[in-house]
């Protein structure tokens, strides 16, 4: 079985990121980007899937500026045997994306599709669903464990309540929860090897698909703040002031 | 326009967060119709009726809408589609899994987790983790839209909907349903609670939690919840997250026990009316939100705090 990791390159999780002062969006320019954490878990678990026998290739797939291959080199250095860059400036909203997966999945063939369960940049939390509606197969989203059986996959998903348990028709679409593995560092031997690894370039036309936005966005801007409030010395002044100025007890 | 709102039921009930996504369908404005779907739901089909605003309430069931799955769940919304401009759920584990399959199978692109209805295709909804604020207009013809329910009141009761019984719409049958590891609890749900204790790292144990944490939960008749760090390490169940990839939470007290106050963690709960930080650490940046802050130890401070309520 091959697998297709879809991975996205955002604005890396530990910076705090500024919106441009004109609201006209978020200020990318000479901030840090790296690779998705939930596409990490995705590629560390289709590794660990080739590592067990159970699939035989791992292809990484990027939407993207030139620069995405980048993040599609990193996932070559975690162990990722080839890569595709669908190389775009523009913005691709979910629905597009997942358009484009599909025709990758049309050329490719995969078994398995495991997608992020959200990209930390739009919050969206769309793609996987889409793609498994798109292609009508089985979608296993959240998942906390992921299980190949023959001609299925048991999936465990983090929900509302707890954990659910669902099996799934394959070739399905996993989207992956934080608690699903831990991924993989690259090593530098690794890192030099994936230099080396095939990539190809792609553009969303080759799928015949417009990249064109569904959601106009008239507007970005800052949350409303909270300020610090103030520091109580003890226990007692903290009941006293919850009871009597904020009045929650 | 008429709107088809999906409900989030336990058969019985109909959840408090699709009474607050009501609330943002009354603001997009409209006859609003309810889908339950599900398997013995005429009880919460009756209870959807009951909610203010409503105009109808379509009760589905079937063996395969028992569980949510979302290969029948998707089919029978969008069997229904035709006849609604909008779609509109409750942003909880269930309508996030199969909303956008709805949209995809529409050709719309979902308005994800909106905190703010501006008019019938103009809403806000939250980037980066709630670090930005984006304000978006849709284009397509028919809208598919999730609700962060900590941004909207609970519509009232008063309704007197009739309940209409549709069929299924059949069942791709890709999926099928093999458990549920559902976490029961007496405590009030961390969505709706009006207090929420949470713990972090800091905690160290499942134990300790339970000696340090819950007795203040329970004195204050609040819900639980729990940082990133707290859940992976066992301490506490995944449910209890609360964050941008966990819980979205705006109780009237948060009550936040040894967290430091990542971004991720403040996605979810830096809407809460007041805040109340306990940290050794008096640098740590949950200070920076919390309304009240007591730099302590919290094997201290949280007996006191039990003792003292
Ligand atoms: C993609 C992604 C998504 C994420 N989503 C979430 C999410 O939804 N929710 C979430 O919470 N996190 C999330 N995180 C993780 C987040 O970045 C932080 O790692 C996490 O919130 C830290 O948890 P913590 O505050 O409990 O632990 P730490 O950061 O380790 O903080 C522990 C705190 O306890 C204090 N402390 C230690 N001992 C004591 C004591 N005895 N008494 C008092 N204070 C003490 C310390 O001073 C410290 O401030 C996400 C991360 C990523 C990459
Ligand atoms: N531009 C992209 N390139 C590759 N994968 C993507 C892209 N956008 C989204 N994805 C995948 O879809 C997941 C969910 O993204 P979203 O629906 O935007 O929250 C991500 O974790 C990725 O796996």
């Amino acid at each position: 079985m091959k697998i297709l990791v879809p991975v996205k390159r955002v604005v890396d999780y530990n910076v705090k990121i500024r919106v441009k002062p004109d609201g006209s969006g978020v200020e990318l320019a000479n901030v840090k980007m790296s690779m998705n954490p939930f596409d990490e878990i995705s590629v560390e678990e289709a590794l660990r899937l080739k590592e067990a026998g159970k699939a035989e290739e791992v292809v990484v797939v990027s939407i993207g500026p030139a620069k995405a291959e980048e993040t599609l080199r990193t996932a070559l250095a975690m162990g990722a045997d080839r890569a595709i860059l669908v190389e775009t400036d523009d913005t691709v909203e979910p629905l597009a994306v997942a358009k484009i997966l599909k025709g990758v999945v049309e050329a490719e063939n995969p078994g398995l599709v495991i997608v992020g369960k959200q990209a930390i940049d739009d919050d969206a939390n769309q793609t996987g669903q889409m793609l498994a509606a798109l292609l009508g197969w089985a979608q296993g989203t959240f998942a906390s464990k992921v299980e190949i059986g023959a001609d299925k996959a048991t999936v465990t998903r983090e929900v509302d309540g707890g954990l659910q348990t669902i099996d799934i028709k394959l070739p399905a679409v996993v989207t992956t929860d934080l608690r699903l593995n831990e991924p993989r560092y690259a090593s530098l031997p690794n890192i030099m090897k994936a230099k080396k690894k095939p990539l190809d370039k792609k553009t969303p036309a080759d799928f015949n698909v417009s990249t064109a936005a569904r959601l106009k966005v008239l507007k970005t801007e800052e949350p409303e703040g909270r300020k610090a409030g103030v520091k109580v010395k003890s226990v007692a002044e903290l009941v006293e002031k919850l009871k009597t100025e904020a009045g929650v007890l | 326009m008429a709107i088809l709102l999906l409900a989030e039921h336990d058969n019985t009930t109909v959840s408090d967060q699709t009474a607050k996504a009501l609330s943002a369908a009354q603001k997009i404005g409209g006859d609003i119709h309810v889908l339950v779907a599900g398997k013995g739901a005429s009880a919460a089909a009756s209870a959807a009726a009951k909610l203010s605003g409503v105009s109808k309430v379509l009760l589905a069931e079937s063996d395969d809408l028992a569980n949510n799955l979302a290969e029948p769940l998707a089919a029978l919304i969008v069997s229904l589609a035709g006849s609604y401009d909008t779609i509109i759920a409750a942003a909880t584990s269930v309508a996030k899994n199969v909303m956008p399959r709805v949209a995809a199978l529409l050709d719309v692109m979902q308005v994800s987790e909106i905190t703010e209805v501006v008019s019938a295709d103009t809403f806000k909804r939250p980037i980066y983790a709630g670090n930005a604020i984006q304000t978006v207009q849709s284009t397509d013809a028919k809208k598919v839209i999730t609700v962060r329910t900590a941004s909207f009141a609970s519509a009232g009761e008063g309704g007197s909907a009739a309940v209409e019984s549709i069929s299924a719409a059949g069942n791709p049958g890709v999926s099928s349903h093999v458990a549920d590891a559902l976490s029961s609890s007496d405590r009030p749900e961390l969505t709706s609670a009006k207090i929420i204790v949470s713990g972090g790292r800091a905690v160290g144990s499942a134990e300790k939690f339970k000696e340090v944490i819950l007795p203040v939960a329970d004195k204050l008749g609040a819900a639980v919840g729990a940082s990133r760090a707290a859940v992976d390490a066992g301490y506490a169940p995944n449910d209890w997250q609360v964050g941008q990839t966990g819980k979205v939470v705006a109780p009237q007290l948060y009550i936040a026990c040894g967290i430091s106050g990542a971004i991720q963690h403040l996605a979810g709960m830096k809407d809460s009316k007041v805040i109340v930080a306990i940290n050794k650490d008096e640098e740590a940046p949950i200070f920076q939100v919390a309304d009240y802050g007591l730099v302590a130890d919290i094997f201290e401070a949280l007996p006191e705090l039990e003792k003292a309520l």
